[in-house]
């Protein structure tokens, strides 16, 4: 037990006496609010940031390179290591000495991919380590819990992997960030690749998970294929993490489609795609024509958990350490001198979210959040590995080039099982943030 | 007809995963009156057995290679797998049906872990309180199940099918339907015809030999086998073995259909349970029933001319079917009374 | 009505005393932030409520959950519609939290042992399934319930208070808002008024004939007693109990997620119980505690953490020591979860609190000489 108290001692150093009075005693809370303007100022001490992702559960592992792109930011960041993207991002403010001259610090917490650990993790975060900015996430849920709790205390939060619409859609927040694509972006970009690949006659079947998530990717994928002639056959809903897919497979191969959706994401995917191709549906030919099978959105991980199956699937990706960008050399070659593997998106993205968001105090010139939060509205740069990228102020989404791969057909190791086949270019991708709704609210945090 | 054959076999496919799960789960309620949360993580041991097995196969020899280079400057590691360049076109075999010989292997390694679990832990919560064995069985599935993580990752270990057995079966034709109306994986005809051989084996053990028959007898009246001088926690010891050997197998031959993650036994946790409560406590047949039933019944609960009237439906009938049967037969399918019912 | 048996008196005054200091005893161990405080507590009224069933009448519920989730969506629906207030949200969380348990125990209480367990287990997971798919119009699905700056709330609306000129509006009671240590304070006397509503009910006639129907229900009804609404009774109270905690948690937070009726949810409640000790008024609280306290200061320890605390060891030392022990913190403190869990059942029988009574009595006995025949006799039966 005497572990904790020697880290609250080096926590509150940190931290500053401030908070222990406060925490003795809740009058003064109010008071200190005041006195430091904002939740959790680090004054003369050292920021803290909070890295909360799940470090447990079935998405540990994706939560888990996260963290590590995190941590090789940091170092980055505080001028360790070979400076990585800090290098090659256009413009910047970073000069590798810190965040305003001073040393950037992280505490970490495991989202356990559950909303209410999430939240708890990072209250735990803004109101014991004082962070003063939270970020982290590999599903929608976990995303807009933190982001509205964030936005209710004050703390900006930038969003990991999440690839639900309603993060920067009906629930999005002044305070929340998302460097990540979308549903509706996987929609649009992969349409043009389809067509071309296999045509503008086609009937396709949907299999799509049963919560928030599945329902935007299916709703998105369905207007993007159905807007280049193809027709739906019809769009099923699967429980989530059901394992045994076979009973929705079945009514698939004699239901007149000739293209299997699967709007799965992780676990559901990494069962549903071997099942489907188990069922033969890749051998099989339907209306004269060659069956085929689309997962609109991709992961490293999953496509390792698939397997074989995974060969010559189309699919979308925000980012892949193959492109041969200035930034995405840079930062593979650091990731990978430091953790011997290629980096992940999910590794990226953290990574790129820690860089803005240091980018964006340092253009600021100070911790205050709604400071913060206009240096990183319509924020354009380039050099992060995605080609030139806009942070739109209306939505607080990244707006960049989208990655359309396909399985590897013979990988020669577990890290180029996906090809980068297509881009698709940045307006083509982007959209009106009127059709999602939704309010990001006032940029004055409303408490600590 | 055709969709019916087909969501006829998914279910009994289901089902024969079911009742392997809840077969041991039941042996070991029936015998020892332990309420055991650690079932799944035999489970998932039993997988990751077949995933051992696979990867011991492959073994590589590993050379560096300095003249490529990786993106990130280090050499590129050139990789020989052992077997193969021992035993030529027989360890390719080898390598190719990993996962059904991995049965071979995780017989004997469940058998010692079951026992090993047995006499370590299990055995000095007999007389204690089924609160107390859920806590401590729980706790043990936990470290089981984070000490295979720290081997193995969080991430699903893909295992693949031999590839004899990778096509799908027209399973139509055998019906006299026309061609390709009903096609079916191979591996899960192969996963079906083993849960029933398991099935049949454990039921003849119970059924014709002496051991089974003495389990069979202590499972009705514990006391008065004992007072006829026979010593059965010697016995229940092997029961218990028996039981993580039947998961494990069952694992193990499921690991094409479901990569296996560390967390895959809690999964099936709950499922083997209800599956197991249905059937009745203390009953074998039941357990057996109630997995196919349960399984069917899912099956044909997905089908689209179903969730059209019942949205949702299959969602909730495992639960639903469970109520309903619980409410109607007090004792599930089959049960005894008096087991489990304080 | 509120008088108390001189034992339960102290034992209410300890708790009580320890409930609210817990901002300065929680310093020393890294815990004294409103966030992890509020669960402390409000986890504490689940365990006393799901005790008030299983430690009395032995019926193991495996669907405590459920009754948790509806608390919270009922207290966040409230807030949405009614008012920010905290007393109509938690009226509600417990009313409809106790419809709910009335519905479901009337039809669970038909059976008994692991039959009430898998039926109860069976509404709970069917709740779920529903909720996080079917039902999204009204629990949101997977992102969960939260409030928004135009919703209705026409109690509030009427009354033209509220709508504070920035951001979300926060759970009040009359008027004054519940963040942070508000929060964490109004919750405590909530639990401390549970604690004395549970050692009420232990103490009473009530909690007797429950007793009595565990030990021996055929007895029961032999002598001609109607075991059925009894059992309710509790059931009902129980369930309620779970909507408080459930509508509190919403109070201090406000977002109601399916992932609160999952049976992990169910299971951690029962595994808190058995920790801490079933049927003792004290043990499920210790129970609920220790995990909470687990999974949220043992899982934020990173290796970084681990390097500075044992900076005074040599370089190889400590090196060594980190690894060994970053296996236990972190991604891996379900590891140590699992320890806890397999030691105190093992060396602590009965729970943490029984455990600790019979270690009590053992060293006393042993510092007694005058004793030693007793425990002598002990040893021999």
């Amino acid at each position: 037990m005497t572990k904790f108290t020697m880290n609250r001692r080096g926590l509150l150093k940190t931290v500053g006496a401030g908070l222990t009075t406060a925490v003795a005693s809740p009058l003064v809370l109010t008071n200190r609010a005041y006195a430091q303007q904002f939740c959790n100022n680090p004054g003369d001490n050292d920021p803290i940031i909070g890295f909360n992702v799940p470090q447990t559960g079935t998405y540990a592992e994706e939560g888990l390179e996260q963290l590590k792109g995190y941590e090789l930011a940091v170092k980055h960041i505080n001028g360790e290591g070979d400076g990585g993207m800090i290098n090659t991002m256009q413009p910047t403010a970073l000069k590798g000495n810190g965040i305003l001259g001073k040393r950037l610090r992280y505490v970490t917490g495991d989202t356990q991919t559950n909303t209410d650990a999430a939240r708890d993790g990072a209250r735990r975060m803004i109101e014991r380590d004082g962070a003063v900015m939270v970020t982290g996430c590999v599903t929608t849920g976990e995303a807009v819990a933190q982001q509205a709790l964030c936005h209710e205390l004050g703390v900006i939060y930038m969003s990991g992997l999440t690839h639900g619409n309603d993060t920067t859609g009906k629930d999005k927040r002044r305070y929340g960030f998302r460097h990540f694509f979308q549903g509706y972006m996987s929609g649009v970009a992969i349409a043009p690749l389809l067509a071309e690949e296999y045509g503008r006659d086609r009937r396709a079947y949907h299999l799509t998970a049963d919560y928030n998530w599945g329902w935007t990717q299916e709703e998105s994928i369905m207007a993007a294929t159905e807007a280049l002639g193809w027709e739906t056959v019809r769009a099923v809903r699967t429980p989530l993490g059901i394992g045994d897919y076979s009973q929705y497979l079945t009514p698939v191969l004699n239901s007149g489609a000739d293209v299997l959706i699967l709007n799965h994401y992780g676990h559901d995917m990494v069962n549903s795609l071997p099942q489907a191709v188990q069922f033969g549906m890749r051998d099989r030919m339907a209306n004269g024509k060659q069956f085929e099978i689309i997962v609109p959105m991709f992961s490293e991980l999953m496509a390792v958990g698939a397997g074989d199956a995974v060969k010559g699937i189309i699919g979308t990706q925000n980012w892949n350490w193959q492109l041969d960008d200035a930034g995405s050399r840079a930062f593979t070659q650091s990731y990978g001198a430091e953790y011997g593997e290629p980096p992940s998106q999910s590794a990226h993205t953290g990574y790129v979210q820690t860089l803005l968001y240091a980018d964006a105090v340092e253009r600021a010139g100070t911790f205050y959040p709604p400071e913060v939060i206009r240096a990183l509205e319509d924020f354009e740069f380039d050099g992060l590995g995605n080609g030139p990228t806009l942070y739109r102020g209306s939505d607080h989404q990244c707006f960049k080039e989208v990655l359309v791969v396909r399985g590897n057909e013979a990988p020669t190791s577990r890290f180029d099982v996906l090809d980068v086949v297509g881009k698709t270019p940045r307006e083509d991708v982007m959209y009106d943030p009127a059709i999602f709704g939704g309010e990001l609210g006032p940029y004055e945090p409303n408490m600590c | 007809m055709d969709a019916i054959l087909a969501q006829l076999l998914n279910g009994l496919d289901k089902g024969g995963a079911y009742a392997l799960i809840a077969l041991g789960l039941t042996l070991v309620f029936g015998t020892l009156g332990v309420v055991n949360f650690a079932h799944g993580a035999l489970f998932m041991l039993g997988c990751f057995c077949a995933v051992v097995f696979r990867y011991l196969l492959t073994i590589e020899t590993v050379t560096v290679d300095p003249t490529q280079l990786s993106p990130w400057g280090a050499p590129v590691e050139v990789r020989t797998p052992l077997v193969q360049s021992w035993l030529g076109d027989w360890g390719a075999f080898l390598v190719d049906y990993s996962v059904p010989l991995s049965v071979i292997f995780a017989v004997p390694v469940m058998l010692v872990i079951g026992i090993v679990m047995e006499r370590g832990l299990i055995k000095h919560f007999y007389k204690r309180s089924h609160a107390e064995q859920i806590l401590v069985t729980f706790g043990l599935a936990i470290v089981l199940q984070e000490i295979v993580r720290s081997f193995f990752g969080a991430n699903p270990v893909p295992q693949p099918i031999p590839a004899d057995l990778r096509v799908a079966a027209d399973v139509g034709v055998w019906f006299g339907m026309e061609a390709y109306s009903v096609t079916y994986p191979t591996w899960r005809l192969v996963y079906l015809l083993f849960s029933a051989g398991v099935i049949g084996a454990v039921f003849a053990f119970m059924r014709f030999t002496t051991f089974g028959m003495v389990v069979r007898a202590g499972m009705a009246d514990r006391e008065t086998v004992g007072i006829l001088g026979i010593d059965i926690d010697r016995k229940f010891t092997i029961v218990f073995g028996l039981a993580a050997v039947v998961a494990g197998v069952a694992g193990a031959m499921y690991t094409p259909l479901l990569a296996p993650n560390y967390h895959i036994g809690m999964d099936f946790l709950v499922l083997s349970f209800v599956v197991v409560v249905v059937g009745g406590m203390g009953s074998l047949p039941g357990a057996v029933v109630a997995g196919f039933l349960l399984g069917v019944l899912q099956s044909f609960a997905s089908m689209n001319e179903v969730t059209s009237i019942f949205p949702g439906i299959d969602q909730i009938i495992i639960y639903l079917v469970a109520i309903i049967i619980l409410l109607v037969r007090p004792r599930g399918l089959m049960g005894r009374s008096g087991v489990m019912e304080s | 009505m509120f008088s108390l048996s001189r034992k339960d008196f102290t034992l209410l005054a300890v708790f009580s005393v320890i409930v609210m200091t817990m901002p300065i005893w929680l310093q020393p161990l890294g815990a004294a932030y409103p966030g992890l405080m509020q669960k402390f507590v409000i986890y504490a009224i689940f365990a006393i409520g799901f005790n008030i069933l299983f430690g009395l009448t032995g019926y193991l519920s495996f669907g405590h959950a459920a009754f948790l989730g509806v608390g919270s969506y009922t207290a966040v629906w409230s807030f949405k519609l009614l008012s920010m207030d905290m007393i109509p949200a938690l009226f509600f969380a417990v009313v409809f939290a106790g419809i709910f348990a009335l519905f479901i125990g009337f039809f669970s209480l038909r059976r008994s042992g692991i039959y009430f367990s898998i039926l109860t287990l069976a509404f709970a997971q069917m709740s779920y399934s529903l909720a996080y798919s079917v039902l999204t119009p009204i629990t949101n699905g997977e992102t969960g319930l939260l409030i928004a700056r135009d919703d209705p709330r026409a109690i509030d609306t009427m009354l033209g208070v509220g709508q504070s000129a920035s951001g979300m509006p926060m759970p009040s009671l009359i008027g004054i808002e519940l963040g942070g240590y508000g929060g964490f304070y109004i919750c405590a006397l909530v639990l401390i008024a549970c604690f004395f509503l549970s050692q009420k009910i232990f103490a009473s006639p009530f909690g007797m004939a429950l007793r009595g129907i565990k030990s021996n229900p055929t007895r029961m009804i032999y002598t001609g007693f109607n075991t059925k609404p009894y059992m309710l009774t509790a059931f009902v109270i129980s369930g309620m109990f779970a909507g408080l905690a459930g509508g509190l948690l919403a109070v201090t937070d406000p977002i109601a997620g399916a992932e609160r009726m999952q049976w992990t949810e169910s299971g951690n409640l029962v595994l808190m119980t058995i920790l801490g000790g079933v049927g003792t008024l004290l043990g499920p609280v210790i129970g609920a505690w220790v995990i909470k306290y687990c999974e949220n200061i043992f899982s934020a320890i990173n290796t970084q953490m681990l390097n500075g605390f044992f900076e005074f060891l040599p370089d190889g030392v400590q090196s060594v020591a980190v690894t060994v022990m970053s296996k236990f913190v972190g991604e891996g403190w379900h590891l140590t979860l699992g320890l806890v869990f397999v030691l105190i059942v093992v060396f602590l029988p009965g729970g943490l609190v029984e455990g600790a009574e019979k270690l009590r009595h053992r060293f006393r006995r042993r510092s007694d000489t005058y004793d030693l025949a007793a425990d002598a006799q002990e040893k021999r039966t």
